[in-house]
């Protein structure tokens, strides 16, 4: 009898720390919704988004996230085309080619890598990497969306390792022997067979890293130089929706227009981050199914 | 036994948010004070604070950073009971205070003049604001226009949350001109912090920025600026400031809600006592002449 009330007990605690996640979830985008649309009533939504001016505490205020978006954009984008072929080659060579014992070195260290907390990698970029751009690229400052792409890419790369690795490891094994019977060398072996094979999981690695960096924000706004212009290429200055929302929120005053101005652009970046998952989650379960 | 549980439930809530909330009187509960806002003057109202409780141990000052905006908007959610400044308080943000009961008092404590800071290999010695005015919104973009090499100019602004930026923007961007609706170019780099300012001045020979006057030092250069062409150029000096001489100088503020009393008055009462003014010359402000 006691058992059995234990038993209950903890099952149904358990089922709350369950649901409580998706709970919480609920409830942050009821909470951005609510404040984004009283914000988007009163501004319009088509004039928050393409808007090209962000002048936020000005009189009259303009609020447009036009070079905010197109900030995150180029941040985001060159992140993956660093972060993505550096990440999948990684994780071929820690799961197909490297021996047992550097294997286990790389793995640890990429996780390590995962654990270092975005401020210090900010940090030690602006001190390291944004005059290093400057002088490299012989561009005005080293405060660009490029030095904020490479950052990223740092913080993408664990991520996007450690899921591709799992998604080329779980390839059945017939299948690279087949390949190998047949004749094929090593590297055609890896990448028609075994790369073709894991795509969903590396897609839904991908993506997932995408998610990690759109959501960023400490690094991203110590290296990016935060000029909310639209930029005409990676090599220049740029300021992200995160950033934004970071650097401003302390301003605002409860319930102000810009308060909810800060809002919208989170609603904006969570359906964007949203969409991004759930991409991953159709690709990850197209992996599981076959 | 289920009422029973229902009460013990409300019970253990209720005690909850009572454990939760901050008394509000000063004084009752070990005296202790929050001081929120401006950047610009943190390094003297640390001192000061420093000083204050030195020989008043049950006392505990609180002293956080963030911007002229964050202070006034901490002032009116509750969260200081001193809010610093380096501009004065917005008509608009009065009215948002009254309608939450807070009634913002002012009290100018010393002066600051703003630092125009260039790199120390940038050849400018001298601009005039007319010049400043036209850099900063992006009318001048080649440092050859003001007589100094062939290089495009980096324009460094501080977060608009700063009172440094606000003060500028009305200042030397729009002339003191009230119906003036100019801004910062969009292309301005939005910098965090005045050290983020200093950090990039100190490493970029391209760029420009603003910073107060304690940030000067053999680091980095600071113009001399003149009202016109005609005009004489002027260093800032605390000397210059006083004299009202140097165009670019500002007094510094102590907003509380009400008139201050108990610890908040007392804290000052120090600020302006002559001690606390000696202090004020020592971080490299200007004190105000009695």
């Amino acid at each position: 009898m006691k058992r059995k009330i234990l038993d209950s007990i903890i099952e149904k605690i358990i089922f709350i720390c369950g649901i409580l996640a998706i709970i919480f979830v609920i409830l942050i985008f009821g909470f951005l919704l609510k404040e984004g649309f009283s914000f988007f009533k009163e501004c319009g939504i088509t004039k928050f988004i393409l808007g090209k001016f962000w002048y936020p505490t000005s009189d009259p205020a303009q609020f447009g996230i036009l070079p905010l978006i197109i900030g995150s954009l180029f941040v985001t984008v060159g992140a993956c085309i660093i972060a993505v072929p550096l990440g999948v080659m990684a994780a071929l060579y820690i799961s197909e080619i490297a021996p047992q014992a550097i294997k286990d070195i790389l793995k640890s260290f990429v996780e390590l890598m995962a654990a270092i907390p975005s401020v210090v990698i900010g940090f030690v970029g602006m001190v390291t990497l944004v005059p290093l751009v400057r002088t490299l690229f012989g561009v005005p400052t080293g405060l660009t969306a490029f030095s904020g792409s490479i950052m990223l890419a740092f913080m993408a790369m664990p991520t996007i390792v450690t899921i591709s690795e799992d998604a080329i490891r779980s390839v059945p094994w017939q299948y690279k022997e087949g390949a190998l019977a047949l004749g094929a060398t090593k590297w055609q072996t890896i990448r028609r067979i075994v790369l073709k094979a894991a795509m969903p999981g590396i897609i839904a690695a991908i993506m997932l890293g995408i998610g990690r960096v759109i959501g960023e924000t400490m690094a991203v706004m110590m290296v990016t130089g935060n000029a909310a212009h639209i930029p005409g290429s990676i090599f220049e200055p740029v300021r992200t929706m995160t950033a934004t929302i970071a650097a401003e929120m302390g301003e605002t005053v409860r319930g102000g227009l810009h308060y909810r101005a800060l809002f919208a652009i989170g609603l904006v970046l969570f359906v964007i981050t949203f969409l991004v998952n759930f991409v991953a989650d159709l690709f990850l379960g197209k992996s599981k199914r076959k | 036994m289920k009422r029973f549980k229902l009460t013990a439930v409300i019970f253990f809530a209720v005690l909850f948010i009572c454990a939760c909330t901050r008394p509000k009187e000063n004084g009752k509960y070990g005296a202790s004070m929050q001081i929120k806002g401006s950047d610009t003057i943190v390094n003297l109202i640390q001192v000061w604070a420093e000083r204050f409780v030195a020989d008043k141990p049950e006392m505990n000052v609180g002293v956080t950073g963030g911007g002229s905006g964050t202070g006034f908007a901490a002032l009116m959610n509750g969260t200081c009971d001193i809010a610093m400044s380096s501009r004065e308080i917005e008509d608009k943000e009065r009215t948002l205070a009254e309608n939450k009961n807070i009634n913002p008092v002012e009290f100018i404590v010393g002066l600051d003049g703003l630092a125009i800071l260039v790199n120390k290999n940038n050849p400018v010695d001298n601009l005039t604001i007319e010049q400043l005015r036209d850099i900063f919104m992006a009318k001048i973009t080649n440092w050859k226009e003001v007589g100094g090499q062939d290089r495009k100019i980096v324009i460094l602004s501080r977060e608009s949350n700063s009172g440094t930026h606000m003060f500028f923007k009305e200042h030397v961007i729009r002339r003191g001109d009230k119906n003036s609706k100019d801004e910062f170019a969009p292309q301005s780099l939005l910098m965090p912090s005045s050290q983020a300012i200093y950090d990039e001045v100190y490493q970029n020979p391209n760029a420009l920025g603003y910073v107060g006057m304690g940030f000067i030092n053999n680091g980095i250069k600071a113009v001399s600026v003149a009202v016109n062409a005609s005009g004489a150029y002027i260093y800032p000096t605390p000397d210059n400031v006083m004299s009202g001489k140097y165009p670019v100088s500002r007094p510094l503020y102590l907003y509380t809600d009400g008139q201050p009393k108990g610890m908040v008055k007392e804290f000052i009462d120090y600020a302006l006592s002559d001690e606390g003014q000696k202090i004020v010359l020592e971080t490299d402000f200007v004190p105000i002449i009695n």
